[in-house]
């Protein structure tokens, strides 16, 4: 029987590794943004579990939601990828530190 | 329809301003005229109020009032009393005389200069009509805004820096108007002034907003030991801002002081008056001797503001301290009226120095005394009305600045003797500094070939400055037109400090 | 019979309107246009002033004491403008004007090459009024209006030549000085406000008496008598205006001033201010015997130390000045013995014979082309007749003997110390009795060293431009033309001063000292009345001039008249020897007690030191550098720590946000339930 406990827990383990996705990973962009996605997976993933477990629908409705604004957020994120990479000529996190107090 | 001069007069040189900004400067010419009348136009519409104004009534008059609605209860309230009305006289007359002044010495972004010196005219009227505190912290804030401009845009070399400083400066004080402010109205429940005053407030309340309130307005006014910025705002301001500031903006943190401090925190008042007194003797005194050795004649001017404010200082809490020691509640009324009486002819006075300084920095570019000498071999009309406004700046009988000098120090020696003796020391140091400078720039040996080829005032100049001297003249020979504008609203002021909230 | 308001108002107003039309269309009406509607204007005022005088003493006016304007009103205090006129102003009145006509006539010659010729009419006819305003005032705030109006002028006047920096100089020093007395003045003005409630004179006079047990408290445990404070805050605001000793160092230096001013405003009338005031204030010195000996001991310090001075002075004009400090002395001893009487009586015959003195050097002065050096001059008397003689008619005055109009008020001024027993008399009747001696002989040494004796001047060889002003281009001692009289309007003053200076004395000592001429003006108290005791021995001008021949001052100035005599005229020689025997003596005199030096050492320096400091130190570093840019550098200090923590590595700031919100979760797990 798989219970809530098992849908939180997999939008957990989805959470933490988009989490080291985001410290562990010191080389590129992209994998970033990858790991932003993973994050609202696993929030999506929350929001369908508990939509199905409370039998209130707007949690699936605020999903679509996401999902639009994930897509949006990620070719906007692409976007400035592609600029980046013309202006500098890398996407490697380490050189970019443009924003050093 | 004279329910809305104020705000004719508050919103018709702010629109003034507006269109400037919008026309751009293709004929100069013609926006300077523009200006002008706008500014004529406003000083004769406010002066036109004088006979409207009841004179026996020490309460508001062309009172003006429009809920704004929403959850926090605060108006468009305007009015004025005799001692906002007398300002509001001061802020129309002199931006007349800013425009006239600065016609020829202003040639970059002229329409944006003359917008700042309208718009500021606008906020300062409202800021000294204002009967709804929110309303008149949104005006006392907003006209940093075109004055910092005015530094920073049309400054001398270090304006950059001076323009900080002075906003930062003042605006560090006003934040603590505003924390106040707030906490009123959380007591009071709205931003009307009058309520705010009648609000019963404890003694440790009372403190905490005296303090408050001292940080902002003496800032402004300024005291020492927070007016370093005036020295330094002064020498890199263009002539307009220069008198605009000196003339007007330092009279709010006196209007400030009258209108907020002592009706809102009258014990915390009287119990640090004492405070107010040392240190406006120390302005008195101290800032006397600064000034004696300034090389820069707007510097000069500066330090000579800060002592003279430091008479309506004194005058304020000289009346304070009279009534909180049951002393004689007419040499209390003395003080304050000469207080209020200083603010006016300190207001003519400093403006009409810092135009004359302005006129011989038009012609040889620099302010430096060393730079001129013999000056009146070769202007002698510029010299009559140096010498005229230099004496009037030392305090001479038969002009204005005698009068509040005078009746401060009258009724500071009610309080001790030696109150009235620092205060008289500005008898001599205030005519050793600006005579000094006299003696330096206008007499003697024509000092170079740069001061003998100056061209003496031309008829728009001597019209500007005989308007200064008019005024000087007429307030000095005969006060009591402006002594009885003011008197029931002084009154009334001397009367609440002297009844206690707690 | 009321003497009418709109006369008074003329006599004030006549000389401001000639100053505003010499001043303000000096250029439209011309040189002659400018002295015309001045003389117009002051001779108004002074006809009718003498109508005035004429009403109070025969045509039996009553004392005019009413308000022109309110000033200002504050409560039940009233400050107003308006004229007391009483035998006392009116003969002020009558000497100010008068003196002030004859030097406008006299202008016209002094100045007539001078640049500045209307605006020169125009600043003495406002004198005029500042003086007349001060001496018709009924109230403290309209003297102190004229006190320091008439400040103004002589500061204007003092720096009339204002291309020369010793002419500024000494303007903006006698108005500091001036300022210093004025300070103790307005103290003394607030003191009568406090106690008495009123600044009307009438009002305070009749309060006076209150004064009587009053104390002001300076501390805790000193309290002063209110009268006395009064009394010595407003004597020191005389002290600056009448130059009285230690604030008298302005008036020597104002000679830079042209000679008619310092006739007008730095003889006869201005520096006479603080005599009048003192005078006038009688119902209140009266009340305090420990002010008037302060009066005494001061005005008894410079009636002979500054007469002392006189006699190593070479410039003619700056002996005069010397002498007028000394008589302010004698005056101001008067004034200290309660013979206020005798004060004013010495101011009037004073203002004569002095302005004839000042008048008569600056006419030698024209003669020499501008050399006021006595050095240079002697033997003038066969090329200026008129005013050989009618200096002499001055210098006999000033000496004081019988029969001439000095005689009359310092005799009884000299008489009044003798009979006074006032802590002090004694020294003060030591100190007037030598000054008189000391008069006479730097009067004598001035008239001789000018008029008498060998010609030290050499006239150059003729060239065609000579004119008044060219002086500066020759050699002291050379004159490119001969001297010669001055012109008619030069002289004409000159007669019409040296008539006074003869006679005044004779005619009205008699009602002036010791008839009740003054009436109610001035107050003595019974007992101090010393003009009183005098007056029991007075038969008359001629019993009295002719007792003075028998009297210690009239051999004490002939002693004067035999020993310069014999010096000036027979020994000239003699004069060097003795210079150099007393060097140190003489030294002492020539540096004026090194006063000047020490002043301007201690106030002048010592304040733009005291400036200079507070500028550097106060404001510069304490307030600017410590508090102003220090917190703006605490803040930029703090600043440069936090910018540390911003690596600008995205994954850093992420990992900070997920730390604080474990944090925030985590406490809020541990403590928030």
């Amino acid at each position: 029987m798989i219970t809530l406990s098992h849908y939180i827990v997999l939008g957990a383990v989805l959470f933490c590794i988009a989490v080291a996705g985001l410290f562990i990973n010191r080389k590129n962009v992209i994998v970033l943004l990858m790991a932003i996605e993973l994050m609202l997976l696993a929030v999506n993933t929350n929001f369908v579990a508990f939509s199905r477990f409370l039998g209130d629908v707007s949690g699936q409705v605020f999903v679509f939601f996401i999902l639009t604004v994930a897509a949006a957020e990620s070719a906007i994120g692409l976007a400035i990828l592609v600029l980046l990479f013309r202006n500098r000529s890398t996407i490697n996190i380490a050189e970019i530190d443009s924003m050093k107090g | 329809m004279s329910n809305y001069l104020l705000s004719l007069l508050t919103w018709v040189p702010v629109l003034c301003g507006v269109v400037l900004l919008i026309v751009r400067d293709r004929r100069p010419d013609l926006l300077r005229w523009i200006t002008l009348l706008t500014a004529i136009a406003m000083f004769v519409v406010n002066i036109s109020m004088w006979p409207m104004m009841d004179h026996a009534n020490p309460g508001l008059q062309f009172v003006e009032h429009l809920s704004w609605g929403g959850p926090i209860h605060t108006a468009y309230a305007l009015g004025v009393d005799g001692i906002a009305y007398a300002m509001t006289l001061l802020v129309t007359f002199g931006t007349m005389l800013v425009v006239a002044g600065s016609w020829g010495s202003i040639s970059y972004k002229l329409h944006q200069y003359m917008a700042c010196i309208m718009i500021m005219e606008g906020l300062m009227i409202g800021c000294f009509s204002a009967t709804d505190a929110l309303l008149f912290y949104v005006f006392f804030e907003g006209m940093l805004i075109p004055m910092f401009l005015l530094i920073g845009v049309w400054g001398g070399p270090r304006r950059i820096y001076a323009a900080l400083k002075f906003f930062i400066y003042t605006f560090c004080g006003s934040i603590l108007l505003l924390v106040s402010l707030i906490y009123l109205y959380t007591k009071a429940g709205t931003f009307d002034i009058r309520a705010l005053a009648a609000l019963p407030l404890s003694m440790t309340e009372q403190t905490w907003l005296f303090f408050a309130f001292l940080v902002a307005f003496a800032i402004k006014i300024p005291m020492v030991p927070v007016h370093t910025w005036l020295p330094d705002a002064h020498v890199e301001a263009p002539t307009g801002a220069s008198v605009d500031l000196a003339m007007i903006m330092l009279k709010i943190g006196g209007y400030g002081m009258v209108r907020f401090m002592l009706p809102i925190a009258p014990d915390a008042s009287a119990e640090y008056a004492w405070l107010i007194i040392v240190l406006s003797l120390v302005a008195v005194v101290y800032i006397g001797y600064v000034a004696l050795v300034q090389e820069d004649m707007k510097r000069v001017m500066a330090y000579s503001s800060v002592a003279h404010m430091g008479f309506v200082t004194l005058g304020i809490f000289v009346a304070v301290a009279l009534v909180h020691e049951g002393g004689s509640a007419d040499t209390a009324l003395l003080g304050m009226q000469g207080a209020m009486v200083q603010m006016l002819s300190h207001g003519f006075i400093s403006g009409a120095m810092f135009t004359c300084v302005g006129m011989l920095y038009d012609r040889l570019h620099t302010r430096m005394i060393k730079d001129y000498g013999g000056v009146m071999n070769v202007m002698p009309w510029f010299g009559f009305f140096y010498v005229l406004f230099a004496m009037a700046n030392s305090g001479l009988p038969g002009t204005s600045g005698f009068v509040g000098e005078f009746m401060v120090i009258l009724a500071s020696f009610a309080v001790s003797p030696w109150v009235a003796l620092f205060a008289a020391i500005t008898l001599v140091t205030g005519a050793a500094y600006t005579l000094w400078m006299v003696k330096r720039v206008l007499w003697g040996e024509i000092g170079n070939a740069h001061v003998a080829a100056m061209k003496d005032i031309n008829l728009r100049e001597a019209a500007v400055l005989a308007a200064f001297a008019g005024a000087v003249m007429v307030a000095g020979v005969w006060p009591r037109p402006f002594i009885d504008l003011m008197d029931a609203s002084v009154s009334q002021l001397v009367h609440q400090i002297a009844s206690p909230k707690i | 019979m009321e003497l009418s308001t709109s006369i008074l108002l003329t006599i004030a107003l006549a000389p401001l309107a000639g100053c505003f039309l010499a001043g303000f269309l000096g250029r439209v009406i011309g040189r002659a246009g400018a002295h015309t509607v001045t003389i117009l204007g002051v001779a108004a005022s002074c006809g009718l002033s003498f109508y005035v005088l004429y009403q109070l003493v025969l045509g039996g006016a009553a004392v005019y004491n009413h308000n022109v304007y309110t000033w200002l009103d504050v409560g039940q205090i009233s400050l107003s403008v308006g004229f007391l006129v009483d035998r006392l102003t009116a003969m002020m009145m009558v000497v100010v004007t008068l003196v002030s006509l004859l030097v406008h006539v006299y202008t016209i010659g002094y100045m007539a090459d001078d640049d500045g010729y209307q605006r020169f009419f125009s600043y003495i006819s406002l004198f005029t009024f500042s003086m007349l305003m001060l001496v018709m005032s009924n109230n403290f705030m309209q003297l102190f209006f004229g006190w320091e109006a008439v400040g103004l002028v002589s500061y204007l006047l003092i720096g009339f030549w204002a291309r020369r920096p010793t002419a500024t100089f000494a303007s903006l020093k006698a108005f500091l000085i001036n300022r210093v007395g004025d300070f103790g003045f307005v103290l003394g003005v607030a003191a009568v406000l406090y106690f008495l409630g009123s600044l009307d004179y009438a009002t305070v006079f009749a309060a006076a008496p209150s004064l009587a047990g009053k104390t002001l408290a300076i501390s805790q445990n000193v309290h002063w008598d209110a009268a006395t404070v009064i009394a010595v805050l407003l004597f020191i605001g005389a002290m600056g205006k009448s130059a009285q000793v230690p604030l008298h160092v302005w008036l020597p230096d104002s000679m830079e001033g042209p000679t008619p001013i310092s006739a007008l405003i730095h003889a006869a009338t201005m520096v006479t201010a603080g005599i009048f005031m003192v005078a006038r204030m009688s119902p209140i010195y009266e009340l305090s015997p420990a002010a008037l000996s302060f009066v005494m001991v001061i005005g008894a310090t410079g009636a002979l130390f500054t007469g002392l001075i006189g006699i190593v002075q070479n410039d003619i004009k700056r002996v005069v000045a010397y002498s007028t400090l000394s008589q302010l002395g004698y005056m101001t001893v008067a004034l200290g013995v309660s013979a206020y009487a005798g004060a004013v009586f010495h101011l009037m015959t004073h203002a004569f014979f002095k302005a004839l003195l000042f008048l008569g050097a600056g006419s030698v002065i024209i003669a020499m082309h501008h050399e006021q050096d006595m050095r240079y001059m002697g033997g003038l008397r066969k090329y200026m007749p008129v005013t050989w003689i009618t200096m002499w008619v001055g210098a006999l005055a000033l000496c004081g003997v019988p029969f001439f109009a000095g005689f009359y008020s310092k005799d009884s001024i000299i008489e009044a110390v003798g009979e006074s027993h006032r802590w002090g008399a004694g020294y003060a009747y030591f100190c007037v009795m030598a000054g008189v001696f000391v008069t006479a002989l730097y009067t004598f040494r001035q008239m001789y060293l000018t008029f008498h004796g060998k010609e030290r001047f050499t006239v150059a060889a003729h060239h065609g431009h000579g004119a008044h002003d060219d002086h500066g281009h020759h050699a002291p001692g050379v004159l490119a033309h001969p001297p010669k009289e001055s012109p008619w309007v030069v002289t004409l003053p000159l007669v019409l001063l040296a008539i006074p200076s003869l006679a005044v004395g004779y005619f009205t000592i008699g009602p002036v000292l010791f008839g009740d001429w003054f009436g109610g003006a001035i107050h003595v108290e019974e007992g101090g009345n010393v003009l009183a005791e005098l007056g029991r021995e007075f038969h008359g001008s001629l019993a009295m001039a002719l007792h003075g021949f028998t009297q210690l001052p009239f051999f004490l100035v002939l002693a004067a008249f035999a020993i310069t005599t014999y010096i000036y005229l027979f020994k000239p020689a003699l004069a060097g020897r003795i210079k150099k025997a007393f060097l140190p003596l003489y030294t002492l005199l020539d540096r004026k007690y090194w006063v000047d030096e020490v002043y301007y050492a201690v106030f002048a320096k010592g304040g733009v030191a005291l400036g200079r400091l507070f500028a550097k130190r106060g404001d510069g570093k304490l307030i600017d550098g410590a508090l102003v840019n220090g917190s703006a550098g605490l803040v930029r200090r703090t600043a440069a720590g936090m910018r540390q923590l911003q690596s600008g590595y995205l994954y850093h700031y992420a990992f900070a946000m997920i730390f604080g919100l474990v944090l925030l979760l985590g406490g809020y797990w541990l403590f928030g339930r």
